[in-house]
């Protein structure tokens, strides 16, 4: 072989080699550190990893927020209209963070109660994330019922 | 005056990029003069309707028109005058006009400094922008008329969202734009060049200065809204691997893996048809950022509703420009690549490296980007990848580049010299233990930090080594060209941030607490005393305002001011106070009242933050420098340009290739 050809042999190699390596973890990554999205009547079905966290979207229910006094902590519950989860979480709510508007929490289930570590409204107060919508949409056509009366001004 | 006139604007200036678009590349091909010289007036007969569309869009937040739709729904009577403005691009339909104005705003500047480029490669090059711009323009006046009335009409806005609401907004979207839209001139050129079958890769050369340009302006771009969303969002973070920052970072990415890729092509006439691969894939990165945040298919902090059939253009779009450059590229690269080969030790080995670092990124940053929108498709579940991921692999990709980048500048551009690398490198880890010892003599604790410290240092004692080297070799008066100085000034950039990322996190003391007013807590080595909440008003918000006195061992800090603001829209918003400093940040955010007159707060200690975007900066001043280069001054039509009439028959230029 020429030099010019090991060369290229080599570097063809070591790109190869690259991105086989950066592929290979970027696939382990992925598949440790995905999150699923559940809906409260797909975690009241039990589709939801125990003890795994994972993300629950839905509706804050209306009159459901407590705070704990005297701490960070607030009680609330997720619904999709048709099951409810309750929720708590210790911390900073955002700013977005009302009743009857759509939002998104990041936890983990613990004897029933989703501990929420993270918890997310979106900028725009009329908007729905497209997830959250899609759930309410499948746990709507699931149960084969006509659209619930909307209270509390929810999109 | 009258908002329809800006629609008739839009509408002349879509068919002026149609005619761009075609007259100016037929000219090139047919060698026809006459064609060839409507480039320059298409394109700023094009630039002046769109900038008098702009305009009256402006005109129109200025004087209040509630008629126009996209005003009742961005402004209000009460918006500060510079935010109404600046609410020409705080949505949509407005963004995607700044869209345009910066595209035409390139072109033009092009037409004025590009005069000297050979006649058909300069025609093509305003072809294909003409082509760009067209595809815009449609998209806009089909699915995104920022023109369109209301009636009836309301008397007052809807006023602009309030996380807008801030400087941040008049800066970060020009600016990402700016070098959003300037990575079109590089694919430009590109195109341009594959068009007319350039055999000399001295496009590149033309083309570098604008490249680099467009990733000064992006690197700005990224630094304004990251800025902006450590103070506006209200909870300190910098970074936070959101689809929407994701996707500038990728064009960001792949610009800096292109800025390098060019200098070589440049100069040592090599990796033309990688050069080529990624000035198309810079731009298309650039369309793909602007289909994922104007989608509202993510959800992302950025993510607003809007219709799906906008994104479905952008998509077929940018299948259409992706598709045919691709196709073009392999139809003619064969013909327009080659060049010389290099030894393995040599410099474009580093860079080479580099170059696979930054794309590899990229693509891990695509990948899991899209992740959510593949697994939704294939029904796997809805899905969200974020930090975890991110987070770990990009510093993986990164440790190789890093580790690379002191010896780049140090080693010879064709030839391996061992020696100099291991003079290098016995000098760098000196430096490097060094300043890990005295950083852990100072106080610096945890590995992670104390890698840190080492991390930056290797890259600046690089830099420095380099500029000593210089200093000792080169004459006087051309020691440090200013290509050499946009190098150094982006390379020390990149310590500098290292440093600020890694102290940042690894330092920071961050508590979220309930506080009665007169209580105090220890964050770090300062003392936050909270003295309660006061109610004031703003021009368009009233504000539950916080004052937090910080000391440290007795001695008055600073005085913060937090504000929780209820807007006219009824929107709230928190707005962080920060007490900024170059080595450290105090940064206090006001939640709920918790009852019991009790208060949340969050109280952070920042060491170092301000370095992230100092780095930023830097390296952005590194963009810009390389352009006053005496490199690049175009002296006349470089040669009298010999217009193909038609492709060229293949010629055996690959000589070189594989015999030598």
């Amino acid at each position: 072989m020429n030099p010019v050809r090991k060369r290229r042999l080599i570097i063809t190699l070591l790109i190869f080699g690259a991105v086989g390596v950066a592929t290979t973890l970027s696939v382990f990554a992925l598949q440790k550190n995905m999150t699923y999205l559940y809906s409260p009547t797909e975690v009241d079905a039990g589709k939801a990893p125990d003890g795994h966290p994972f993300r629950l979207g839905g509706i804050v229910k209306e009159g459901s927020v407590h705070r704990v006094p005297g701490t960070l902590t607030t009680d609330f519950v997720i619904t999709d209209r048709f099951q409810s989860i309750p929720v708590s979480y210790t911390g900073i709510l955002p700013d977005l963070f009302r009743v009857g508007q759509s939002t998104i929490t990041t936890g983990k289930l613990e004897n029933g109660k989703f501990v929420a570590t993270q918890v997310l409204a979106k900028h725009d107060s009329t908007y729905m994330p497209p997830q959250v919508e899609q759930a309410i949409a499948k746990a709507e056509k699931e149960h084969r019922v006509p659209k619930p009366a909307q209270g509390g001004g929810a999109p | 005056m009258n908002p329809e006139l800006g629609q008739v604007a839009l509408i002349l200036a879509l068919v002026l990029s149609a005619l761009q678009c075609v007259l100016p590349i037929i000219g090139a091909w047919r060698g026809s003069k006459p064609l060839m010289a409507t480039a320059t007036t298409l394109a700023i007969g094009q630039a002046v309707f769109v900038a008098l569309a702009f305009g009256i869009l402006m005109w129109s937040f200025w004087i209040n028109d509630f008629s126009v739709a996209y005003v009742a729904q961005n402004s209000n009577l009460s918006l500060p005058w510079f935010y109404k403005l600046s609410a020409v691009w705080g949505a949509h339909e407005g963004s995607l006009l700044l869209w345009m104005l910066i595209l035409n705003g390139w072109t033009v500047a092009l037409v004025v400094l590009g005069g000297k480029l050979p006649e058909a490669f300069f025609s093509r090059v305003i072809g294909v922008l003409g082509f760009v711009a067209f595809g815009f323009l449609l998209y806009m006046i089909t699915t995104s008329n920022p023109f369109l009335r209301l009636f009836p009409v309301p008397p007052n806005g809807a006023d602009l969202n309030p996380v807008l609401q801030d400087p941040g907004l008049v800066f970060h979207p020009p600016t990402l734009y700016m070098g959003y839209v300037g990575f079109s001139v590089a694919f430009a050129f590109a195109i341009a060049s594959l068009l007319g079958g350039e055999l000399k890769s001295t496009w590149v050369r033309w083309a570098r200065p604008w490249t680099n340009v467009a990733w000064g302006f992006l690197t700005l771009g990224i630094v304004a809204g990251s800025a902006w969303a450590y103070y506006e969002l209200g909870w300190g973070g910098w970074w936070f691997w959101d689809p929407v920052e994701n996707a500038s970072f990728m064009p960001w990415l792949i610009g800096a893996a292109l800025i390098h890729a060019q200098a070589i092509t440049d100069k040592r006439d090599g990796l033309r048809a990688w050069t080529l691969l990624l000035s198309i894939f810079g731009f298309a990165f650039s369309l793909l950022g602007t289909f994922l945040v104007r989608s509202g298919l993510l959800t992302s902090v950025h993510a607003f509703a809007f219709a799906p059939a906008r994104g479905v253009f952008i998509l077929v779009y940018l299948a259409v420009v992706v598709g045919g450059s691709l196709l073009l590229y392999a139809l003619r690269a064969p013909k327009v690549t080659g060049g010389k080969s290099f030894a393995l030790a040599s410099r474009e080995t580093l860079m080479v490296i580099g170059n696979l670092m930054l794309t590899v990124a990229c693509a891990m940053v695509l990948l899991g980007t899209l992740y959510p929108l593949v697994g939704e498709a294939l029904n796997i579940g809805r899905i969200s990848v974020g930090p975890p991921y991110f987070g770990p692999l990009f510093l993986i990709l990164m440790t190789p580049l890093v580790l690379a980048l002191p010896f780049g500048p140090l080693s010879h551009w064709g030839k391996a010299d061992l020696k100099v690398w291991r003079n290098a490198l016995v000098r760098i880890i000196a430096l490097a233990v060094v300043a890990g010892i005295i950083g852990f003599i100072v106080g610096a604790r945890g590995w992670y930090q104390l890698l840190g410290i080492t991390a930056a240092v290797w890259v600046m004692a690089g830099v420095a080594l380099f500029a000593i080297k210089r200093w000792r070799e080169a004459p006087r008066g051309k020691r440090y060209p200013f290509e050499m100085l946009g190098m150094m000034l982006a390379h020390f950039g990149i310590g500098v941030f290292i440093a600020g990322a890694i102290l940042t996190t690894s330092m920071s003391v961050e508590q979220d607490v309930s506080m009665k007013p007169g209580a105090s807590v220890d964050v770090g080595a300062y003392d936050f005393h909270f003295n309660g909440v006061t109610e004031t008003q703003g021009p368009n918000y009233r504000a539950q305002q916080g004052t937090v006195v910080i000391t440290r061992n007795g001695k008055h800090i600073v005085t913060l001011h937090p504000q929780k603001r209820t807007y006219s829209g009824g929107q709230v918003q928190t707005e962080a106070a920060i007490e900024a400093g170059v080595f450290r940040d105090l940064y206090v955010s006001l939640g709920d009242s918790i009852g019991d007159g009790a208060w949340s707060l969050r109280v952070y200690d920042k060491p170092f933050v301000r370095w992230i975007w100092g780095g930023g900066v830097l390296m952005m001043l590194g963009g810009f420098a390389v352009v006053l280069d005496r490199r690049f001054r175009l002296k006349r039509a470089v040669e009298p340009e010999t217009v193909h009439a038609k492709p060229e028959p293949e010629t055996p230029r690959k000589l070189a290739e594989g015999e030598a």
